[in-house]
Parts: structure tokens; C-alpha cells; sequence
């Protein structure tokens, strides 16, 4: 919202070369934005290469190495309680965290676009339904609701997107639902009509590709939620369980090793700030580029 | 105002039965029931755990144990504690003071650093301050609240040692009003942290839409000091839309609590849901979540109506 008033007073492009690049000129502008597409990028390299950098086997005990401090014993950042490479843990526990943060997203999209496009379009009966299904979802505390479903399934990476996904779907939906409301009154829909175009048609084909941008943003945001409700159900010990690290999980026991060895409990903890700071951020520069809107 | 009044509140009863199903619905059509839990206990034979399924009405249809209940809870009878047969209402009052102390503390916090930090960041749009305040409420909204607890208690307590690690007050002595705010600092600052970073964020956005007002330039041509203009009369209209956040605010609020809680062995509503959940105490949980889904709803029923009532350009139809 910030940056947007920056972005509004600075001159228009005169070459009207299209609205992707007068987008990416936007985005390029709002500069954290662009810091958090590297980080972002770094973090994801990291993930996918965790296997390859040479770095020890992330669950492989070494009681010898026990609390090595950071740059010894050939630990960058230190060992855990077990020998463990904090390193080697912490890009493992990368692909984990950022897995569960981007397939929550989709889940969180689908189920939020398809809900609101619902409730929008066809209004009435539908859409009060939905509103208070809505309400009533956005009435939980995020993670009580969260937590009562985490300790009644078995965990996994695929049960904690789904149930992350399932209770994140309702900020998607509101947002979306309003851009429909607003879109089906313009002439463009009255023009489908008229040309005798059914409602799935106008919906799938004139209505939610207009959604593209506020959903784009959205979605960005719901990238950095799900990575941070995912570390706090594995730290509270209900999420994704050991020897599989998260980068919450490998707080669980952290603050027993405070006097003996700190690096355990900052280094996850860093890795989680910086994850969603960048995909915030992100979604502040794309806001920002795509307008402004919502 | 009448009518908008009976169907807001209409509203908020549904909402409230919706909540209560799908709470419900979660907790007993997930496998592995409070039997489950008690099926660890070696001394539990099949024949004894069978009974208790069925004296737990656990062997019942869900629909029907959820008529039970909530016919219990519209008479005041939210069950029993099955960990310690004790009264759910009996058990979560007792936590209800510890997380409104919380809570409450670091509400204030949020409210008061987070107006002045966005006030000075609009009349001083673009200013170091304005870039660095918004690069540091981003990231203060991205810092998992537990994490931040671990380091508050790593430095404060176990580096600094100033501060108690926990607690709501030092074992083994009686409660002390001063003992006691040394306890709260940690965990409210902790919990307060985020909150301030949301209300600057807010704040700033609202005051930097009413300076563009006609009014504030009519203020600023007939001679008014810039103080004046900006506390006088931008201010009091800028915090107007920030009393629906403080409603909105409520259910990331009592998140925050319930990891505060967990971290600093707070004795409030959070931990109590925390604790129940392992011993997957089914009538203290549904108890929880409808208490906080309660809380919430009112909140924002009343964030509304305040809102209404400060506003005279809100007509309540």
C-alpha cells in the first residue's frame, strides 16, 4: 500500500510496449521486492541442492560431533544434540518447509478462487452461504483450528498442506468474490450474455482471468502463511515429525540447548524469517506492480 | 439501527452454529478418539475400554453425541474434563485471567508504539524513518512468534539475566504485583511485538489517506500549525477505520497467545488448548475453541457497532 502511492507518482511509461513490461519496470522499482526474488531463489537452490553440496547425511548421528560449534569439525553452522550438520539439516528441512509452503498455496488458491468466483457470480442464496461459512471459518484462531486437525491425522507432508490449505482459503475467497461482483456489471459480461455464453463459460473464460492479478498476489502471501503455521504445528510437535527435519521442528527441543549451544535454536529460526519475509515482500512488490488493487 | 442490530446478531448466532458443527465435526470424525489415548495404558484391558467408550457416549452416532452436547451448552452444562472429570466452564475460567492479562498488555503495546510509529512515518512520507519503519514491520510480521520467545529468554534470561525465563510468577512465593509484571514482560513483548507492526502499517495508511482530506488543507490555509492540523484533526479521523482493526485483529491475536503461552509457561487459555490436546480431552477442547470463536464474533460485532457510533457518515441499515 506504501510503495503503491510511489509507484502511481512516478511518470507514466511513454512507450506503451505492453503491460508486462510496464509491470516489471513497477516491480523493479520496489526494491525489497526484488532482494526477496534472489533470496527466494538462493533458499530454492539451496532446497533442491541440499543432496549435492557435498554436506553430511542430515539424519546421520555422530555422538563425537555432538554441539560442535560452528566452523568446526567440518560443521559450517554447527551440529545438534545428535552430531547432526545443522547445515545439512537446515537445506533439507528447506525442501520440506518450502514444499509444504507452495503446494499449501495451491490448495489455498483453488479452493479460495473457486469459492469466491461461486459465491460472486451467482450471488443470492449461494453466495450468504458462503459468506457465513466464511465468517465462521475466519472465527477460529488460525492455530487452534489448525492444531485440533493436526493431532487427529497422521503427519506428513501432505497432511500438513492439506490442512493448511483447508483453513487458509478464506482471504482468496473474499478477495475474489469481490473482484466478481464487481467484473459481472460491466458491459463485457452483458455482452457474453447477450451472445448467449452459459455461466460456466462467462466465469472460467471472461471472469476469472481478471482475477489473475489479485489472485497472483494473494497467492504470494499465502506462500509465506503456510511456511510459518507449518513451523509452528512441527515445533509444537504436531506437524512434520522426526528424523524428517522442518525448519520448525528443529526448534522442538531448542530451548534446552540454549547454554550449551545456541546456533540449534537461531539458525532454523532465521531460515524461517528470512522464507517469509521474501514471499511477503513479493507480494508487496506485485501488489504494488499490478496496480494496487485490493 | 434497531433492525441492523437484530440481523447483525442473527448473523453472529449463525455463524456461532456453524462454528460449533465444524469444530465438532473435526474433533469426532477424526480417527483416533480419547480411546485411542487411553488404549496406551497398560492396564487397560479391551473390556474396560469398551465401557468407557460407552459411558463417554463415544459409541454413539456423532450427530446425536453433538445434540447432547450443544442442548449442554445452551444450558450451561459444557461437560466434563475427561483427564480430570473436573467442569470445563470451572476449568477454563480459572486460565481466562492469565491470557486477557496477556493479551490485553500487549494490545496496549501494539496500540500505543504502533500509532506513534505510523503517525511520524506519514507526516514524514519517505523519510529514513517511513522506508526503515516499513522494512522493519515486514519483517517483525514475519518472525514465527515462538522463535522470537526462544531468543527473548536466550537473551534476556539467559544471557542478560534480567528477566524470568516463565511463568506467571516466581515458584513457591506468593503472587506479588511486581513479581508478577516482571513475568509479563517477556511474553507480552513477545506477542506485542507483531501487533505493533501491523497497527504502525495500518496507522500509517490511514493517516496518509485523511492528509490528503480537503478539510486538512482548509486546516493548513487558515494558518494551523502542523502539530495541530495533524493531532487536531487528521489523527482523530485516521483512527476511525482502525477500530475495525482491533476486531479483525482478535483471532491472530489469540494464536500469538496460545504459542506465547506454550513458550513462556504461561497458565492462560492457550496452553490449556495445548495440554488438552494430548490428552485429546474432547469436552475442553470443544469448550476452547467455542469460547475463542465466541470471543472473536463479539469482538467484531462490536468493533462495528463502535465503529457506527463514532462515525455519523455510517448509516447502520
Amino acid at each position: 500500500m506504501s510503495e503503491g502511492a510511489a509507484a502511481a507518482l512516478a511518470p507514466a511509461t511513454p512507450r506503451p510496449e505492453g503491460l508486462a513490461r510496464l509491470v516489471l519496470a513497477r516491480f523493479l522499482r520496489h526494491r525489497p521486492a526484488v532482494g526477496s526474488v534472489a533470496v527466494i531463489v538462493l533458499l530454492v537452490l539451496g532446497a533442491a541442492l541440499a543432496g549435492d553440496l557435498g554436506l553430511p547425511d542430515p539424519i546421520r548421528i555422530e555422538l563425537r560431533h555432538k554441539f560442535a560449534p560452528p566452523l568446526t569439525a567440518g560443521h559450517l553452522l554447527g551440529a545438534d544434540e545428535l552430531g547432526r550438520d545443522v547445515l545439512s539439516r537446515l537445506l533439507h528441512a528447506g525442501r520440506v518447509s518450502l514444499t509444504v509452503g507452495l503446494a499449501a498455496m495451491a490448495v489455498t488458491v483453488a479452493f479460495g478462487a473457486l469459492l469466491g468466483t461461486l459465491a460472486g457470480y451467482y450471488r443470492g442464496l449461494v453466495d450468504t452461504a458462503l459468506l457465513r461459512l466464511t465468517d465462521a471459518m475466519l472465527s477460529f484462531p488460525p492455530i487452534f483450528l489448525l492444531l485440533a486437525l493436526a493431532a487427529f491425522v497422521r503427519p506428513s507432508l501432505w497432511t500438513m498442506t492439506l490442512i493448511i490449505g483447508v483453513t487458509s482459503w478464506m482471504d482468496v475467497t473474499r478477495m475474489v468474490r469481490g473482484q466478481i461482483l464487481a467484473l459481472r456489471e460491466q458491459e463485457f459480461v452483458l455482452g457474453a450474455l447477450g451472445l448467449g455464453a452459459s455461466g460456466g463459460r462467462i466465469m472460467l473464460r471472461h471472469l476469472v482471468p481478471n482475477t489473475v492479478g489479485i489472485v497472483a498476489v494473494a497467492a504470494t502471501l499465502a506462500v509465506a502463511r503456510a511456511i510459518l503455521l507449518e513451523s509452528y504445528i512441527s515445533f509444537l510437535g504436531y506437524g512434520i515429525q522426526p528424523p524428517l527435519a522442518s525448519w520448525g521442528n528443529m526448534l522442538n527441543n531448542a530451548q534446552s540447548y540454549f547454554t550449551t549451544a545456541p546456533w540449534v535454536a537461531i539458525f532454523p529460526g532465521v531460515a524461517i524469517t528470512l522464507a517469509v519475509t521474501s514471499f511477503n515482500f513479493l507480494g508487496d512488490g506485485l501488489r504494488d506492480a499490478l496496480g494496487g488493487q485490493s | 439501527m434497531h433492525r441492523y442490530l437484530l440481523r447483525r446478531l442473527l448473523q453472529a448466532v449463525a455463524v456461532l452454529g456453524l462454528v460449533s458443527g465444524i469444530g465438532f465435526a473435526v474433533l469426532h470424525l477424526a480417527p483416533g478418539g480419547p480411546a485411542a489415548i487411553y488404549a496406551l495404558t497398560p492396564s487397560m484391558s479391551a473390556e474396560d475400554l469398551a465401557r468407557l467408550t460407552r459411558e463417554l457416549g463415544l459409541d454413539r452416532p456423532v450427530p446425536e453425541q453433538y445434540l447432547k452436547w450443544i442442548r449442554g451448552v445452551l444450558t450451561g452444562n459444557w461437560g466434563r474434563s475427561y483427564r480430570d472429570g473436573r467442569l470445563v466452564l470451572e476449568i477454563i475460567g480459572e486460565r481466562i485471567p492469565a491470557t486477557l492479562l496477556l493479551m490485553g498488555s500487549a494490545f496496549a503495546l501494539a496500540v500505543s508504539l504502533g500509532l506513534a510509529a505510523g503517525i511520524v512515518s506519514a507526516v514524514r512520507q519517505y523519510s529514513l524513518f517511513d522506508h526503515l519503519l516499513t522494512f522493519v514491520s515486514m519483517v517483525a510480521l514475519s518472525i514465527p512468534t515462538f522463535w522470537l520467545g526462544l531468543m527473548a529468554i536466550y537473551v534476556f534470561a539467559v544471557l542478560l539475566r534480567v528477566l524470568p525465563p516463565g511463568n506467571m510468577g516466581t515458584i513457591g512465593e506468593a503472587v506479588a504485583t511486581l513479581d508478577l509484571l516482571r513475568h509479563l514482560v517477556l511474553p507480552a513483548a513477545t506477542l506485542g511485538l507483531v501487533m505493533v507492526a501491523t497497527w504502525s502499517r495500518y496507522t500509517r495508511a490511514s493517516m496518509l489517506d485523511v492528509i490528503r482530506e480537503d478539510y486538512v488543507r482548509t486546516a493548513r490555509a487558515k494558518g494551523m500549525s502542523g502539530r495541530a492540523v495533524v493531532l487536531k484533526h487528521a489523527l482523530r479521523n485516521a483512527l476511525i477505520p482502525l477500530i475495525t482493526l482491533a476486531g479483525l485483529q482478535l483471532p491472530t491475536m489469540l494464536s500469538g497467545a496460545l504459542v506465547a503461552e506454550t513458550v513462556f509457561t504461561w497458565p492462560g487459555m492457550g496452553r490449556l488448548f495445548v495440554d488438552s490436546i494430548g490428552y485429546r480431552d474432547y469436552p475442553v477442547l470443544m469448550g476452547l475453541l467455542m469460547l475463542t470463536a465466541l470471543l472473536v464474533v463479539a469482538g467484531n460485532l462490536l468493533a462495528d457497532l463502535v465503529y457506527a457510533l463514532v462515525d455519523p457518515r455510517v448509516r447502520l441499515s
